[in-house]
Parts: C-alpha cells; sequence; structure tokens
C-alpha cells in the first residue's frame, strides 16, 4: 500500500512540473527537426551530429535569439539551400497535389463507403 | 455501382503507378539550382590574418568574384588549389577564399605550401558565415557577377573542366 502511494505521489510531482523541464521540445528543437541533414541520410539535424548539422544548431539558436519566428528560418534556409532542407514543404504552385492528395482521398473513401453502405441497407430491407 | 468502383480502382492505381515512377525520376538531393541567378547574402567576413572585416558589398567593385570555401584538413582542396592558381592568373576574376572551421596557423602553412590564389582570404571559423551562402560541405567555389549575382556553384572541388567553363563565362585576360 506504502509502495502505491510513493508511486502516486512522484506522478503527482512530476505531473504537477511544467513539462518544459523534461522535454526538450521547445522552439528549437521544433526546428531542428524539422530541418534536413543534408549531409546525412534521412536524418533530421536534431538527429545527427555531422558538422552541418552542428553548424546549422548553432544558427538556428543565433536566429532564434535575433527574435525570428519559425517561418523566418524556415524561409531564410530555404532560401540558401531550397525547400529541400525542409521536413515539411510550404504550399507552393508545386506542391498543391501534394497538399491536396491526402484530403481528396479521404472524401473519395467517404463517398465510396457511403454509397456502398446505401447499397447494402436498401438491398437488406428488401 | 461495380463497374464505378472498378474504375476508381483503377484510376487510383494508375495514379499511384505515375506518381511513384516519376518520384523515381526525380533527383532528391541537394542540387545549386535554387542559389543559380540569386544574390549573396550582405555580410561581413573576417579577414584571416588580420583583425578587421571586409564586405562582400565590396566585391561589386570586381567584374567577377570566385568565392572559394577551403580548409587546410579538406583532402579535396589540395586537389582543386592548382585550378585555383591557373584561375586567379584571369585578370577578370578576384578570388575570394573563405577559410572554413580551420585553425589560422594550419591554414597559413597550407597557403605557404600551395601557394597563394587569393586576393583576400577570409576567415569562417564556425562555419556560420557559410550557412548564408548555402554552403553544407567543402569545397564548394561560387561565382558571383559584380551584382553579387550567383553564375555558377561548385559543389566539390573544381576541375580542369570547371576552369574551362568559368574561364568561358568570365572571359578571357581583357
Amino acid at each position: 500500500m506504502n509502495k502505491i502511494k510513493n508511486l502516486s505521489f512522484v506522478f503527482i510531482i512530476i505531473y504537477l512540473f511544467p513539462t518544459n523541464i523534461f522535454s526538450s521540445d521547445n522552439l528549437n528543437t521544433k526546428i531542428y527537426k524539422n530541418l534536413r541533414c543534408l549531409v546525412c541520410q534521412g536524418q533530421s539535424i536534431a538527429d545527427s551530429n555531422s558538422e552541418f548539422a552542428l553548424t546549422l544548431k548553432s544558427v538556428v539558436n543565433d536566429k532564434v535569439n535575433e527574435g525570428l519566428t519559425e517561418q523566418d528560418i524556415y524561409k531564410f534556409l530555404a532560401e540558401k539551400y531550397g525547400d529541400w532542407i525542409l521536413y515539411n514543404p510550404p504550399l507552393k504552385s508545386k506542391s498543391y497535389l501534394l497538399w491536396a492528395l491526402p484530403y481528396a482521398f479521404f472524401i473519395f473513401g467517404g463517398l465510396v463507403l457511403f454509397f456502398l453502405l446505401k447499397k447494402t441497407l436498401k438491398h437488406r430491407r428488401y | 455501382m461495380k463497374k464505378i468502383l472498378l474504375a476508381s480502382i483503377i484510376v487510383l492505381v494508375s495514379f499511384i503507378i505515375i506518381v511513384l515512377s516519376l518520384g523515381l525520376k526525380t533527383k532528391n538531393i541537394y542540387d545549386t539550382k535554387d542559389l543559380i541567378g540569386k544574390q549573396i547574402s550582405e555580410l561581413d567576413l573576417k579577414y584571416l590574418n588580420e583583425d578587421r572585416t571586409f564586405s562582400t558589398k565590396n566585391l561589386k567593385k570586381n567584374k567577377f568574384t570566385l568565392i572559394n570555401f577551403w580548409a587546410s584538413w579538406c583532402a579535396p582542396c589540395r586537389k582543386e588549389h592548382k585550378h585555383l592558381i591557373s584561375l586567379s592568373k584571369n585578370k577578370n576574376i578576384k578570388i575570394i577564399g573563405i577559410n572554413f572551421k580551420d585553425e589560422k596557423s594550419k591554414a597559413n602553412k597550407f597557403i605557404k605550401e600551395m601557394g597563394n590564389p587569393f586576393d583576400i582570404i577570409a576567415s569562417d571559423s564556425d562555419g556560420k558565415a557559410s550557412v548564408s551562402f548555402g554552403v553544407y560541405g567543402i569545397p564548394e567555389t561560387i561565382l558571383v557577377n559584380n551584382d553579387l549575382v550567383v553564375i555558377k556553384k561548385y559543389i566539390g572541388p573544381i576541375d580542369q573542366k570547371d576552369v574551362k567553363k568559368i574561364l568561358k563565362l568570365v572571359g578571357q585576360n581583357e
């Protein structure tokens, strides 16, 4: 019983602490995770310790300290390295299809389901 | 209904095949096409051997400027150095060497050993300035005109073929 009490106490303490003390998911880390390490295989700069990733992290830190927004930083880096550096590509004329397709498939799937169900129910009535 | 469903599935499968086959042809690696035709950033760079800075704005007075990123620890930089030396003989072009994440003494030793093709040697000891030029490894070389617009960018060491192309772009000694 005491063990349960102690564990509950620990959980309450952890829960009451501001989450950002334990989580590294601050703005800088969020930006790192959305930046592709150009010299690595399928890694973001957050996951890499390559020279390029370290330099880019340092540049991101500087830009955040200068007061640039997340979008400003993405824009700056995309100007230098192209959209390829971003894991979350911006909405552009070339990427409309990429953004629209999930919604189109969702609607299409919904319509197919709707008509199939409608037909099945109609047959069951008779 | 069955016909519509079948037609939809065929359209969907064909679409997926087309997208995937197009995806196979797409070059998903960093290239320089985004930088060509764009102006380089105006920023101040530290001289390697002097306690002062120079602005990239000053490069406007040159007809053409070749900005080369190099380091003493970089083996391909040694390989391309002779080509930079040969380009330095052309009067239409000024060569700026940006020493990347290097030690000053080692950089100077490299220049003493290999010769100096650079009109200016700047230092980018932490590599941050290079990000403004879209550099992600060295050696990289950027050719800009007097409007500071990027005409050509080379990733990796330049060779004799590149030298010929650069000379064609900037013109022979005038």
